[in-house]
């Protein structure tokens, strides 16, 4: 009895293939956008996985010095006690493809479950190939690649933490011209009698290894960001699988009704109704997963430069995908059909024998169904005030958001039918009173689609305000920061001071850019020292100070804290502030330090030379004659033997910082784009779906004078108009989620607040972009209802109907 | 002449529905259209109507040709020359009463207001101007129909089945206004009906069978 039923209602998409095309689209693109941004998650959380158990498989603990790295005979000494520990050496090697992070190991020693060190056993040509003298470097295959035609053999291996290449330790300390080793990691498996390390190495720490976990909580902003972009899309996709399932739902009442008065039972119909979805939603997924790992591809090189430019996140530029995701790719499908069928399938379930076979007016403006969605629009803005006012952190931030973005779409229909009812009021043309009239009508059918619109137009606003001012923010912020003309560094302080003669007479000023790293309030920070120059006093972008800030720092006073710390532990001038080491300063002001994760505080240089007298005294920023810069550069070259590498004028600085904020930026702008794209397809659909249900209404109007070519033009005009209402409605909602994203998201996931600036020029060229993508929309169902033969209007007419 | 047919001829694939029909309307008079289903009533009348093309032939309203006449032509032909009544009513739903009856007046930019006042008055819409089509019964919707056909006074009404969806009694009444009304414009009506007591109530009565017109 199953299949006779199913035949029945199959033969409903033979006859409407186009309604077909649009359901598995609009289900597809949503499965699209949603997996892509979940397969960049997956292999970001991957690659922190791999990062993290590089060496121990992220579960040994470690051995540290406080005062710095660990010399090799007091490795010797903790082995020969019964210590079983593995030295570690790290740095950076210059590759003619760029810097790659270099990791000495010692393959022998090495904790069970250290990838390197299994690989180095299972390379063509064993352990011999890794270690003594000609031993090669491991490495991903992308990052063996930047490694390639070095001094040292690369050798390939998948699997392996990306960004990172193994060598082993003597090989390493050599590459990296280093005697000592940086930790010490300790087996799990200890002998059980060995003397106590306090004994043997005093001036060693026991330390917990750093975790997936910890670089997954300083990119959890990120991927959530990424996330919420995903579900904002998979939601405008399910508009356009809704929108599709209710008019096929509602074309087959009758049929449906035919079926129960026949004899199919309620649960019958309604599984096989199931049934035929879930082909649908299988089909589409498999469609939409493979579409999400092409967007998936061709965002990830961009995701992984954001995260190694913002947090220093190794994450491979190539995509390895599990089963596992293409099954939730999948599963995402099927359920999203079934939230967008739900409604429809409640229908088929509840409905008699008896029950009117005419369709109810799908696409007639229905003052209780909009009521009810103005109804839900409030409750959705009282939970996001809700959220906002009583919640804290990033999940209350993005309930609010999402409210108010829910609220926004569920208003939508009455707005505009307000806004139409408005224009319709003035005294016209009898057409143009007609079409005021007609187009208020047709919101109700169109509303799926232009709620998609608005929610992509007002994400475009939100997000491209919220970039543009940190765009401006940032550039303006950045050439405070960044005033000193050209940066050096120094290879040894030997160096330092050899510069430090040269320039003397040759530079308005040398400043001293030294810098350590501690505990502060709980959490690492950067420690910088500062000299009282004028090149603070009049660039510095303090956000909050005491009076006198600069000549406290002048007096060897107080420090100054970035706007992260500040947020994270509620510091304010004045404010007392635990330094490592034991002692504590004052806040005497906060300034803002846009794209660093990590807290920061500032001391008075001397200040910072007495509290930790082992920090490097290499890197000066030096105020120049900006024409000098490149006879500066030459002479420190010449003269002192500085590296090219080791020098940078602030004009390079600059582009490589906002090369770093272009490139985070490209994911959020290619995933704007997307989400527009799928929200033209929403309205394409819609039109091309209400094509045929038109007829009805047009046709009398064509009988009373008004020729095919006018009604055509005049149904584009409808498109436009209403995308362009919608645009304007998208602005306010657009600005408050912008204002969302700047004070209340922004702050809780990086710990910073930027200024909003308003940019109604990219507004208006938004509004021309989606009146066009209305317009090109809307062209199709126009041209084809300018040339359909006077008999399909005709029909409207004929007694058959 | 209002309405002059010479010689229609008109086929759908192989089948020929109207094989050289002739007839004429002028003013004030009320013509009848019987026919089997299917035998091409209403495809005379969407001809006569100049809502659809014919093979051969010519169709003279008002002494204007059609044949050679592009969508434009045809379109200004309904608009000012013909007055159109729908089986199934076919008002314009996002329109309330009053905009309906007057939309094709207006469309043709002759709206007399006086006129149409004393249509809707005649009708008995007074007390529905507001409303929009969905919220009117058949008769109601019908009478509505009849006041746009006739608010712009045109010199032709074509009526296809007027009271095919009405019971008889409010059949009858939509009938009497229709006829009572169109006298009043002095327009000539021509009516496609398959009932035999509606056409005995026009001036004048033909028969269609197998495309060829019989008294």
């Amino acid at each position: 009895m199953t299949w006779p039923v199913l035949q029945a209602l199959l033969g409903h998409w033979r006859r409407h293939p186009f309604q077909m095309v649009t359901l598995i689209l609009g289900l597809a693109l949503a499965t699209a956008l949603w997996s892509g941004v979940q397969a960049i998650n997956a292999e970001a959380r991957a690659s922190y996985d791999r990062a993290a158990s590089a060496i121990g498989g992220g579960q040994a603990d470690e051995l540290i010095s406080p005062d710095g790295p660990i010399p090799l005979a007091t490795y010797a000494a903790l082995r020969r006690a019964g210590w079983r520990v593995s030295p570690v050496v790290e740095g950076w090697v210059d590759g003619p493809g760029g810097r790659v992070r270099l990791i000495g190991i010692d393959p022998l020693s090495a904790p069970p479950g250290t990838p390197a060190a299994m690989a180095a056993v299972g390379i063509e040509g064993g352990i011999l190939s890794f270690i003594g003298p000609q031993g090669a470097l491991l490495a991903t295959p992308a990052t063996a690649e930047r490694l390639e035609g070095g001094s040292r053999p690369v050798r390939a291996v998948e699997g392996l933490a990306p960004g990172l290449a193994f060598a082993d330790l003597p090989n390493a300390l050599a590459l990296l011209d280093r005697q000592d080793v940086d930790r010490l990691v300790i087996h799990p498996d200890q002998p059980l009698r060995q003397s106590p390390l306090t004994e043997v190495a005093p001036g060693l720490e026991r330390a917990r290894p750093a975790t997936a976990d910890d670089l997954g909580r300083l990119t959890d902003s990120f991927h959530l960001n990424l996330t919420a972009f995903g579900l904002l899309s998979f939601a405008v996709g399910l508009f356009i699988v809704n929108g599709a399932v209710g008019l096929a739902f509602e074309q087959r009442r009758p049929m449906f009704r035919t079926l129960r008065a026949l004899g199919v039972s309620s649960g019958r119909l309604v599984a096989t109704v199931v049934a035929e979805l879930l082909v649908f939603a299988l089909v589409a997924g498999l469609i939409g997963v493979a579409l999400g790992y092409l967007i998936a591809a061709a965002l990830l090189p961009d995701v992984a430069a954001t995260l190694r430019g913002l947090y220093g996140a190794a994450v491979e530029g190539t995509l390895t995908l599990s089963p596992v995701w293409w099954l939730s790719g999948l599963a995402i499908a099927v359920a999203g059909t079934a939230l967008a069928a739900v409604t429809s399938l409640w229908g088929v379930a509840r409905l008699t024998p008896l029950a009117s076979a005419r369709p109810r007016a799908w696409a007639r403006a229905n003052r209780q169904t909009m009521l009810a969605q103005l109804a839900a629009a409030l409750l959705a803005l009282m939970i996001a005030l809700g959220a906002g006012v009583a919640g804290h952190g990033l999940l209350s931030g993005f309930i609010l958001l999402g409210g108010l973005l829910i609220a926004a779409a569920l208003a939508l229909p009455a707005a505009l039918t307000g806004l139409l009812a408005l224009a319709g009021r003035q005294r016209g043309t009898a057409l143009r009173e007609w079409f005021w009239a007609d187009t208020r009508q047709q919101v109700p059918g169109l509303s799926l689609a232009l709620m998609a619109l608005l929610l992509a137009l007002a994400a475009n606003i939100g997000v491209g305000t919220m970039v543009q001012s940190f765009r401006d923010t940032f550039t303006g912020w950045l050439d405070q920061r960044l005033a000193s003309e050209l940066y050096v560094t120094a290879e040894t302080e030997a160096q330092a001071a050899e510069m430090l003669d040269w320039l003397d007479g040759r530079t308005d000023a040398v400043l001293p850019i030294w810098d350590t790293e501690g505990e502060v309030l709980g959490a690492p920070a950067e420690i910088y020292g500062v000299v009282d120059h004028p090149t603070y006093r009049d660039n510095w972008p303090l956000l909050d100070a005491v009076p006198d800030v600069w000549d406290r720092i002048g007096a060897g006073q107080g420090a100054l804290v970035n706007e992260q710390l500040a947020r994270r532990e509620g510091l304010a001038p004045g404010d007392p502030l635990p330094m490592p080491g034991g002692w504590t300063t004052e806040v005497t002001g906060i300034y803002s330090d846009y794209g660093n994760p990590l807290g920061q505080v500032i001391l008075p240089n001397g200040v910072l030379i007495e509290r930790y007298p082992d920090v490097d005294r290499l890197n000066f920023g030096l105020r120049i004659d900006p024409a000098r810069v490149d006879e500066i550069t030459a002479g420190l070259e010449d003269e002192v033997g500085l590296p090219p590498d080791n020098m940078v004028d602030q004009a390079a600085l600059k582009a490589f910082s906002l090369d770093v904020f272009e490139r985070t930026f490209a994911v959020t702008g290619a995933l704007n784009v997307l989400t527009l794209a799928v929200a033209g397809v929403a309205i394409l659909t819609s039109l091309l779906t209400l094509a045929n249900m038109r007829l009805p209404q047009l046709a009398p109007v064509w009988a009373l004078g008004v020729t095919r070519d006018w009604l055509a033009r005049i149904e584009l005009l409808r498109s436009v108009i209403l995308a362009a209402l919608t645009f304007v409605l998208a602005i306010p909602v657009g600005l408050v989620l912008a204002w969302v994203l700047l004070a209340v998201i922004n702050v809780e996931a990086f710990g910073w607040r930027l200024p909003m600036h308003l940019y109604p020029l990219d507004w208006l060229w938004l509004g021309l972009l989606s009146a066009a993508a209305a317009g090109l929309a809307g062209l199709w169902p126009a041209r084809r209802l300018a040339s359909r033969p006077p008999s399909d209007l005709i029909r409207v007419f004929s007694n058959e109907r | 002449m209002l309405l002059d047919l010479k010689d229609i001829r008109k086929s759908f694939g192989e089948v020929t529905i109207l094989d050289g029909v002739s007839l004429s309307l002028d003013r004030g008079e009320t013509l009848a259209l019987t026919g089997d289903s299917g035998s091409g009533k209403s495809t005379l009348l969407h001809i006569a109507g100049a809502l659809e093309p014919f093979d051969t032939g010519e169709v003279l309203i008002n002494g204007k040709a059609l044949s050679g006449l592009g969508d434009a032509g045809r379109a200004e032909i309904r608009r000012d020359a013909i007055g159109l009544i729908f089986q199934q009513f076919n008002l314009i739903p996002s329109l309330d009463v009053a905009a309906n009856i007057a939309f094709q007046a207006r469309l043709a930019g002759r709206e007399d207001k006086d006129w149409t006042a004393k249509l809707i008055e005649r009708l008995g819409l007074s007390d529905h101007l507001g409303k929009y089509p969905e919220e009117l019964s058949g008769g109601q919707q019908q009478r509505v129909a009849i006041g746009r056909a006739l608010a712009g006074r045109p010199p032709l009404v074509l009526a296809d089945e007027p009271t095919g969806n009405l019971d008889e009694a409010t059949g009858d009444a939509v009938m009497d206004l229709l006829f009572e009304l169109t006298e009043t414009s002095g327009a000539g009506l021509l009516m496609v009906t398959h009932s035999p007591r509606l056409a005995a109530r026009a001036g004048r009565r033909l028969h269609l069978r197998h495309g060829t017109l019989t008294e």
